[in-house]
């Protein structure tokens, strides 16, 4: 008999667990991640921002590795809106993104184009990184509602 | 007796309807106004002209680059009271503003009133320009003159009962349409009320990020504090110096991140500020920083329901 209990105690521990992280993934985790994933890009954004403002000085490892880090987030950002996720973590995602998903897709893509180029040295980084962030606004401005 | 209270009553409802008819009377300017209104410069009303924003709504939706030069109208404004369609305020004769002379020009700008004398909805943020200087809107009309013409037909806005009665907005005028300043500044001090004049006026910040009440008129005393959207859907942010607005923020910060369109920490403007920020990015540096030492200077309101 108490092996028993203890069988349906472990079963519906298990049965509870899994319960717990589907619940996760499908109300806010992944809402949760892509703002991460924004904020590093925020951070690889803000260094390559004072280089380009001379504030710090140009490195083309570091500045490669920015637009590296963009790169990666915007190859990751076709996958991090799936549907069931509009909302959860406080989202700013707009519902544009899954009523227009060929147009995000669209925003996606270019923002990946974008930050996939080569740095040789001060200039071409300043030409790619422009670019680059020339993206956040434009795909904010349809894609994130009012925050 | 019955027939004394119908008379009565007939007496009262035509005295209502005068009087009605008295007080929404469109209040433009008068003919010695009009002819002492300024010669307008073209170069000088570039400024004025991204100052107001008038491309982010009067352009087509999503128009980009040398497009946002054609105000041929085209974004639509979703409101509580309805959906307000911005009009074609390019120079075609017809459709656009071609054959407007500058009076009938300033009468829309500060006073609200169409070339036939009708009241415009506040959509148009005319509440606002009427802070502007006679000079700065006739600057203006002489920019917007040379821009390229459009023949687009303009749309009708899609309002409902009471607020399809144009004629009503006289009394929501006689409350909500002052030009005098929201707030006091020591005028001497040129960059501080440089700043004024272009957050009241020109660049109209308060027609999104202070909070309007059932009305649509603007709650002064949360000037500026942001809110939930009266346009669209979720919340606009405080912009005053309390710490749910940006009391973090220096003057510095305000001013670069209007020119870069990035916050201190390196996120991005978004919704309708993005393209608010690609104007004023074509101000000048100390217009920028005049915006910011202004938003500094207000008093610093915690905005309802703030995070």
């Amino acid at each position: 008999m108490a092996k028993k209990l203890n069988t349906v105690i472990v079963a519906s521990l298990a049965a509870g667990m899994t319960l717990i992280s589907a619940t996760a993934i499908a109300s806010g985790d992944v809402a949760q991640e892509r703002q991460t994933l924004m904020g590093n890009v925020g951070a690889a954004t803000g260094v390559g921002a004072k280089m380009v403002k001379g504030e710090v000085e140009f490195d083309a490892v570091a500045a490669q590795l920015v637009l590296r880090t963009m790169n990666t987030a915007g190859l990751a950002f076709g996958y991090m809106f799936p549907e069931g996720s509009e909302t959860g973590a406080k989202t700013e995602a707009a519902p544009a993104i899954w009523s227009d998903r060929a147009g995000f897709d669209a925003a996606v893509n270019k923002f990946t184009a974008d930050t996939s180029a080569k740095v040789t040295d001060l200039d071409s980084f300043k030409a790619a990184f422009g670019a680059a962030t020339a993206n956040c606004g434009a795909c904010h401005k349809a894609y994130r509602v009012k925050n | 007796m019955f027939r004394k209270l119908g008379i009565a009553a007939f007496v009262l409802a035509c005295v209502g309807f005068a009087g009605f008819w008295f007080f929404t009377l469109p209040n433009g300017l008068n003919p010695d106004q009009i002819a002492a209104l300024p010669k307008g410069d073209a170069a000088a009303g570039e400024t004025v002209f991204w100052a107001g924003g008038c491309a982010s709504c009067h352009a087509a939706k999503g128009a980009t680059g040398d497009a946002k030069l054609v105000l041929s109208g085209g974004v639509e404004l979703k409101t509580p009271f309805g959906t307000f369609h911005a009009p074609n305020i390019s120079p075609d004769a017809k459709h656009g503003i071609g054959g407007w002379s500058l009076g009938q020009f300033t009468n829309a700008m500060k006073r609200g009133v169409s070339p036939k004398g009708e009241h415009y909805y506040p959509a148009f943020p005319y509440t606002s320009y009427a802070r502007m200087t006679d000079k700065d809107v006739s600057d203006l009309f002489a920019y917007l003159k040379q821009l390229p013409a459009d023949s687009t037909v303009s749309k009708t806005h899609e309002l409902g009962f009471p607020f399809n009665v144009r004629r009503g907005l006289g009394l929501w005028k006689k409350l909500y349409l002052d030009p005098k300043p929201v707030i006091l500044v020591d005028v001497d001090n040129e960059q501080l009320e440089r700043g004024r004049y272009l957050v009241e006026g020109a660049t109209h910040c308060g027609a999104c990020h202070t909070p309007r009440n059932l009305i649509g008129g603007p709650d002064l005393t949360q000037w500026l504090a942001g809110g939930p959207a009266a346009e669209g859907t979720g919340s606009v942010p405080n912009i005053t110096s309390h710490a749910s607005g940006l009391g973090s923020w220096s003057a510095g910060d305000i001013a670069e991140s209007l020119k870069t369109g990035f916050t201190p920490e390196f996120d991005s403007f978004g919704s309708s500020m993005a393209d608010v920020q690609l104007n004023m990015a074509q101000l000048s540096d100390e217009d920028r920083a005049a915006i910011a030492a202004y938003l500094k200077f207000i008093p610093a309101v915690k905005s309802v329901g703030s995070k």
